[in-house]
């Protein structure tokens, strides 16, 4: 299984290395800085890489490469999944998971990776069963321990580990009961030339919060929840219950997770929220280019769309772009051409524009493509498929716990051909 | 941690000085124990003053709770093992305690780190460890077991065939977390043992959804190679395999069925397989959903594969990485059965901020779901595609416009024609592979497409890239005859270019020339001869071998054989069109989902799935012997400040889903052996589980030491430790060691040793905690005599709290009637002289239910036995309680002088010996040490010489000293009692003597 770990930053230094079995040379790492080099983008850098004794399985998050080396057959998927919950374990440890986070916490970063495999083969991933080990950093605790020379590692032993709900640890206690969900739904599209829509599809998640005393068992329903073509669950999900019911049965773990990620069902026409308005023109021989952008809200239940922010990759070939923003802010960064604009609020009465003129290379040729639109967006108490919690209950515990759902709609991966 | 914020400080510090020889190596240990530079300066330099602070400070990181220490050592031992052998085997002993301790979870990280330690000479310490560990009790160490298995392989293979067996007893664990383990290791030692997963396959498929996710991945994929070996076929032998409408295939197999006379009928085992594995598609874990998705490739019947289809789909929202190993499965999936995914096509469909090989992945993919009905839609998506600033993706994107245009003869026109517009593309890149493309077009096309070649042939003074250059020519020479007036002009400017063009475009042009040559020789012989001269000289020898090969063939002259009348048919014969298949075509040889799949070549390791049995072997092999569980009453206790570890227990006990009734808990344990020595364990277990966690935390108090039960291992554990610490400050990293720090470090030795030998030697004279702890119960009152009530006791070797001159004894009550027993308490009046301490009335004692209490009798130092009576609210019953002599004494420790000394005193009338003859396997000092100390509870004094061994204690009531020698003189031994006591003596001395003498454990 995994054999070692690397991590590398952008500028190509190894700055952590965590051996499980016997130690691997760093040198084995050169391979992987050639594909860096041959690949144009850090994310070109082709995921598996090999080598004549190993191969490189590596993964690219927040600038970092978690270069993990293998030496014998395993299921690539295996790697790339265990690497990233090791980064998922260590944002929820230190929030952020960057090289000045790892290296502040050096030792912790040790000890987790330390418990999370085993011989290379992982043996506790669940965060509660970690959190119970080693305990997060936190300010106060840095100092504490930095007067009494104690450390982060927890007295207890990881109970949890033997638990048949080893997502919840035991004896949890609240003075406020409250769970909340939040329903986030997702449109990717893209869009062409024209504005007719090429391919929409929702995906959507359920991410919950919930702090509830002692073992509660939760069940969830919806009011459509036919809706819900393709699902997959947090393990605490029992699965029975919903082939037969429809209806969500779970032994919540303590704290954030994810309870359900789901996609809608291809046959629903998706609503499509706004629409742009573009002309973009570059005349051969000229070195001046046109530019104009409009946006508008399309079919948006009424609802404000907000914290929208345009992003354009331009043409190699612009210098530069003079541009005049009705509402917003807009910048472009001659090196990496990129455009982007962040309008904010989208008011249907006086639409959001960007006018103005790009300057070419002088003698460069006109480019062949109009640059696509990324966009991104956010619509508050809307799930733009209609899904709809329909009622939340608690057994097992007395108490009454305060509930929340809160929907939200955001931009996926949201293209505007042009 | 101590130097946590000063170390982020020191880290970039030395990020800067690079060069040292192993800075990074050095670096490591520091940041590995939250170490910094300066505490490595004070404990080098020469005040001692410095050197003091330095001292205080490292036992101020590591005094207060032991175990985080351990918790390091660990870390340290297991990464420099295999370098510091001598250092690590100081440790092994301390493992090798850690692994009989009454907590599991000690247990098994002792079994981890020991496991982990790859030092050769342990192999045979591992070996027994893990024999023991795989029939603990608790599934968390047989898991832990399960995965030093593949350790100790890795360490030495010829332990493989003890292993095997381990593996073979570990499969038939019923415990959720043992799986996925224990089939790993099956996977590494030996997966051809396919014979040992037939009894377990249908609990491993009826587990599978409890196990967790990275255990399913591997026991999926495990079942897949068993199933292929095991089941025949589901799918048609005659069937299409390469079908082109998904319609027309279900509708050929629909006749089929009906047309055979014997219908296949599935397995049961294979059904089931398929049935347990589909909840797992819905799982989060991307590699429990590929894992799912390859079995159903591999061994579902090809109608139901259908439902593996949305799950893939939906990986592709994951994370980039992920998206690219499930598309290059696709990938191969999409070969062979288009119709699978050509409902998400426009999933395929291409984004701008796609990484290139994602782009390239889903291009392939596109390309082979491409159909007539779909490819005016796919077309129109690659139209867009083609004016990408990303020009490798436009180039591989007209590659694939020409797949689909041999692949669908419907397109064909409109692709070419489509690719002859991309020729007038500025960029170069996009010409070049347009030309390229249309060259092999036009060969699978024998139909006239003279006005393409002639528009290429304007083309060509524009275009630069060779390849490209050399496929117009080509195309020229090959269709000569359709252009006969352009090209020999184009051979002519290609004479005049030729010693500027590249090796590949000569080659074609030498080619071109021959070609002209036959077909238009009035017209060319000139051109020709001269280029081949040219071809002659030129710097390549290819291109001179081709050339004078070119000459000989089709220039007549004496010499030239026969050949030359051929030339004409062998340069102008008629070619086989170039067939463009996906990259992809030639994986599917590989198992989906592995490593070897997606680098397309065998990666070490990997396992050949196996073709399916033309006959099904014998299912009757994975037929189980229902075993009854048989319902024994069972105990268990929750008791008072330990109810925290006894629900511990309680969870760990099985895969049970609730912590529902515990009789029921019991009763799935199918094994009513195991159960006997689960009711007999359990009480102690979690008695000392109380203990141990609160003594673990030492909080630097010595008194705490010297109660800790392995107080000796302790001060080992940290005297070793501080030898690893000095290690890593000073010697370590390799000989980058100064000589001064190399002096300096027998001085640093001898102070720290100093700075902690002297407090504790001193507590270790006070009081001495058990060597040994039998954990056999007696009978104190049986369920039958006792209407229902049950009672066991057992010694613990403790000093009794209760009084000075008590034994200490631990009493068992259980209720096996289905009623409450209420006030359970031992009578006023005590038949005999004896002093008891009483235990508090248990007021109520459920069906079922047990509980432990302690209590003390003054056995006033004789055998004598103690009676009373047990009492319940109705009962009275008789018990009584006969101590062995050994119970009698508490153990104390002193030094060997000491030792000789009082046995001077006590001799005569005061002095019992015996000469027995040893069994060979007594001999040893671990198996007489041993012995001696679960015979009597004293302690073990430490011995200089090799055949004397030493043990001590004291008589409870009186406080009278108990020395015991042993003398080996091979073959015999001589046992020397020296009591004031002497019937305890003689009796001690018979004990010991059988006990020396039988051979058993």
């Amino acid at each position: 299984m995994i054999h070692s770990l690397f991590l590398v930053n952008a500028s190509g230094d190894i700055f952590l290395e965590k051996h499980w079995k016997s130690v691997v040379s760093r040198s084995v790492c050169d391979y992987f800085f050639e594909a860096v080099e041959r690949a144009t983008e850090p994310e070109n850098v082709p995921p598996v890489i090999p080598t004549p004794h190993h191969c490189l399985i590596n993964v690219l998050r927040q600038r970092i490469y978690f270069v993990a080396v293998i030496q014998s057959e395993v299921p690539p998927l295996f790697v790339i999944e265990f690497l990233h919950r090791v980064v998922d374990t260590f944002q929820d440890y230190f929030g952020v998971c960057t090289e000045a986070a790892v290296k502040d916490n050096v030792v912790v970063v040790y000890e987790l990776l330390e418990e999370m495999l085993d011989n290379g083969f992982p043996l506790a991933t669940e965060s509660n069963i970690l959190k119970e080990l080693i305990k997060p950093p936190t300010i106060l605790r840095t100092v504490v321990n930095t007067i009494t020379g104690s450390t982060n590692v927890g007295e207890q032993l990881p109970t949890g580990q033997l638990s048949v709900v080893p997502w919840r640890r035991t004896g949890v206690k609240y003075t406020n009961n409250e769970a909340y969900f939040d329903v986030v739904e997702e449109i990717d599209a893209i869009i062409d030339k024209s504005g007719s829509t090429i391919t929409a599809e929702i995906q959507g998640v359920i991410d919950a919060c919930v702090k509830l005393t002692g073992m509660p068992d939760l069940t969830l329903s919806f009011m459509n929840p036919r809706l819900l073509d393709d699902v997959s669950f947090h393990p605490c999900v029992r699965f029975k219950r919903w082939e037969a019911e429809r209806i969500l049965s779970f032994v919540p773990p303590d704290g954030n997770f994810r309870l359900l990620s789901y996609h809608v069902s291809s046959q629903n026409l998706v609503a499509i929220p706004v629409y742009v308005k573009h002309n973009i023109s570059f005349r051969e021989g000229s070195s001046q280019g046109r530019f104009e952008l409009t946006l508008g809200p399309k079919q948006t239940m009424g609802k404000a769309v907000e914290s929208v922010l345009v992003s354009s990759q331009l043409p190699r070939g612009v210098l530069n772009a003079n541009l005049s923003p009705s509402q917003g802010t807009y910048t472009f960064d001659p090196v990496t051409k990129l455009l982007s604009w962040d309008v904010g609020k989208i008011n249907p009465q006086k639409l959001p524009s960007l006018k103005g003129s790009m300057s070419l290379q002088t003698g460069a040729s006109k480019p062949d493509e109009n640059p696509t639109i990324n966009l991104q967006f956010k619509i508050q108490q809307l799930a733009v498929s209609g899904l709809k919690v329909n009622r939340l209950d608690m057994y097992g515990e007395k108490y009454k716990p305060f509930k929340g759902i809160k929907y939200m709609t955001k931009a996926g991966k949201f293209q505007v051909r042009t | 941690m101590l130097g946590m914020s000063a170390n982020s400080v020191s880290y970039n510090e030395q990020g800067s000085v690079e060069s040292g020889v192993d800075a990074a190596q050095e670096n490591r240990i520091t940041t590995l124990l939250g170490w910094n530079e300066d505490l490595k300066e004070m404990l080098e330099s020469n005040k001692e003053s410095l050197k003091l602070e330095a001292m205080k400070r490292i036992v101020g990181v590591f005094h207060p709770k032991i175990k985080n220490l351990k918790k390091l050592v660990y870390v340290y031992l297991v990464r420099y093992a295999e370098e510091q052998q001598d250092l690590a085997l100081l440790s092994i002993s301390t493992f090798q305690r850690a692994l009989k301790d009454p907590n599991q979870l000690i247990r098994a990280s002792a079994l981890r780190v020991l496991s982990s330690i790859r030092v050769p000479i342990i192999v045979p310490i591992m070996m027994l460890a893990i024999k023991e560990a795989a029939t603990d009790l608790s599934p968390y160490v047989r898991k832990t077991a399960a995965h030093a298995i593949q350790k100790l392989y890795s360490l030495d293979p010829d332990q493989k065939e003890h292993l095997i067996e381990v593996i073979e007893k570990l499969l038939k664990d019923k415990s959720t977390l043992v799986a996925g383990s224990v089939v790993m290791a099956f996977e590494e030692v030996c997966p051809d043992r396919i014979d040992l997963i037939h009894k377990n396959y249908r609990k491993l498929c009826n587990l599978l959804v409890d196990v967790e996710e990275w255990g399913q991945v591997v026991i999926i994929h495990m079942l897949t190679r068993y199933a292929r070996t095991q089941f025949v076929s589901p799918w048609r032998e005659d069937a299409v395999f390469d079908e082109n409408s998904a319609k027309a295939f279900y509708d050929s197999e629909e006749e089929r069925r009906v047309d055979q006379s014997k219908p296949y009928i599935m397995d049961p085992d294979h059904r089931l397989l398929l049935r347990n594995t589909k909840p797992l598609l819905q799982s989060r874990n991307t590699a429990v959903v590929m894992a799912v998705s390859q079995l159903y490739w591999h061994l579902a019947p090809k109608h139901e594969l259908s439902i593996i289809t949305k799950s893939l789909v939906r990986l592709l929202r994951s994370h980039r990485e992920v998206q690219y190993i499930v598309l290059q499965n696709i990938a191969t999936m999409s070969i062979q059965r288009k119709g699978m995914f050509e409902p998400f096509m426009k999933s395929f469909y291409v984004r701008s901020t796609d990484a290139t090989h994602i782009k390239t992945l889903k291009l392939e993919i596109l390309t082979n779901l491409a159909n007539e009905a779909n490819i005016s839609t796919i077309l129109r998506e690659f139209q867009t595609y083609v004016k990408s600033q990303d020009k490798a993706f436009a180039a591989a994107t007209i590659q694939a416009i020409g797949c689909c245009a041999t692949n669908i003869s419907e397109v064909t026109d409109t692709c070419l024609n489509g690719l002859v517009l991309l020729l007038s593309n500025r960029d170069e890149t996009v010409v070049a592979e347009s030309v390229v493309v249309i060259k092999k077009l036009l060969q699978t096309q024998p139909s006239q497409h003279s006005d393409i070649i002639k528009h290429m042939a304007k083309l060509f003074d524009n275009i630069t890239v060779p390849m490209a250059r050399a496929s117009i020519l080509w195309l020229m020479g090959e269709y000569c005859e359709h252009v006969p007036k352009i090209a020999p002009d184009v051979l002519r400017k290609m004479a005049k270019t030729f010693t500027d063009e590249e090796d590949i475009v000569k080659l074609q042009i030498v080619n071109l020339a021959a070609k002209l040559y036959l077909t238009n020789s009035k017209q060319t012989k000139l051109l020709t001869q001269y280029i081949l001269n040219l071809g002659k000289y030129d710097q390549n020898y290819d291109i001179r071998d081709r050339t004078r090969f070119i000459r000989q063939l089709i220039v007549p002259n004496e010499k030239s054989g026969a050949l030359s009348k051929y030339a004409r048919r062998i340069l102008m014969a008629p070619k086989p069109a170039p067939v463009l298949q996906s990259a992809f075509k030639d994986r599917d040889r590989f198992q989906l989902g592995t490593l070897s799949h997606t680098l397309n070549s065998q990666a070490s390791g990997y396992l050949e799935l196996s073709d399916w049995p033309a006959v099904a072997p014998d299912q009757s092999v994975r037929n189980v012997e229902v075993v009854e569980p048989v319902r024994l009453p069972c105990i268990y206790l929750v008791f008072k400040d330990n109810v925290k570890n006894s629900e511990s227990e309680e969870n760990s006990d099985d895969s049970n889903k609730s912590s529902s009734s515990q009789s029921e808990k019991s009763s799935s344990e199918s094994d009513s052996e195991k159960k006997k020595t689960l009711k007999n364990k359990k009480p102690q277990q979690q008695k000392l589980d109380s203990k141990d966690s609160t003594k673990l935390v030492l909080k630097g108090s010595y008194d705490a030491i010297s109660s800790f039960p392995f107080s000796l291992e302790c001060y080992k554990l940290m005297r070793v430790l501080m030898l690893l610490l000095l290690f890593c400050l000073t010697v370590s990293p390799v000989p980058v060691t100064t000589p001064k720090s190399s002096i300096l470090s027998p001085n640093l030795l001898s102070d720290l040793q100093g700075l902690l030998i002297s407090p504790t030697a001193s507590a270790l004279q006070v009081g001495v905690s058990p060597v040994f702890v039998p954990e056999t119960s007696h009978e104190l009152l049986h369920r039958m005599t006792g209407k229902g009530l049950s009672a066991q006791y057992r010694f613990t070797r403790q000093p009794c709290i209760y009084g000075n001159s008590m034994v200490s004894l631990q009493l068992t009550l259980s209720n096996s009637t289905d009623q409450a027993l209420e006030n359970i308490h031992i009578s006023e009046k005590s038949s005999t002289g004896q002093n008891i301490h009483r235990f508090n009335a248990i007021e109520r004692l459920e069906p079922q239910a047990s509980v432990t209490v302690s209590m003390g009798v003054d056995f006033n130092d004789s055998t004598q036995a103690a009676n009373f009576q047990l009492c319940t609210k109705e009962d009275e019953f008789s018990v009584s309680i006969q101590p062995a002599v050994g119970e009698l004494l508490l153990p104390i420790t002193m030094s060997e002088a000491d030792f000789t000394k009082e046995q001077g005193k006590l001799v005569g009338m005061n002095e019992s010996s015996a000469t027995i003859t040893m069994t060979p396997e007594n001999v040893s000092s671990q198996s007489v040490n041993r012995k001696v100390v679960s015979v009597a509870n004293l302690g073990v004094i430490p011995s200089g010489q090799e055949n004397i061994y030493r043990f001590s204690g004291k008589t409870v009531s009186s406080g009278s000293l108990v020395l015991v020698s042993v003398v080996l003189k091979d073959p015999d031994a001589v046992i020397t009692i020296n009591t004031e006591k002497t019937v305890m003596g003689s009796m001690l001395l018979r004990q010991v003597k059988t006990a020396l003498t039988n051979s058993g454990p």
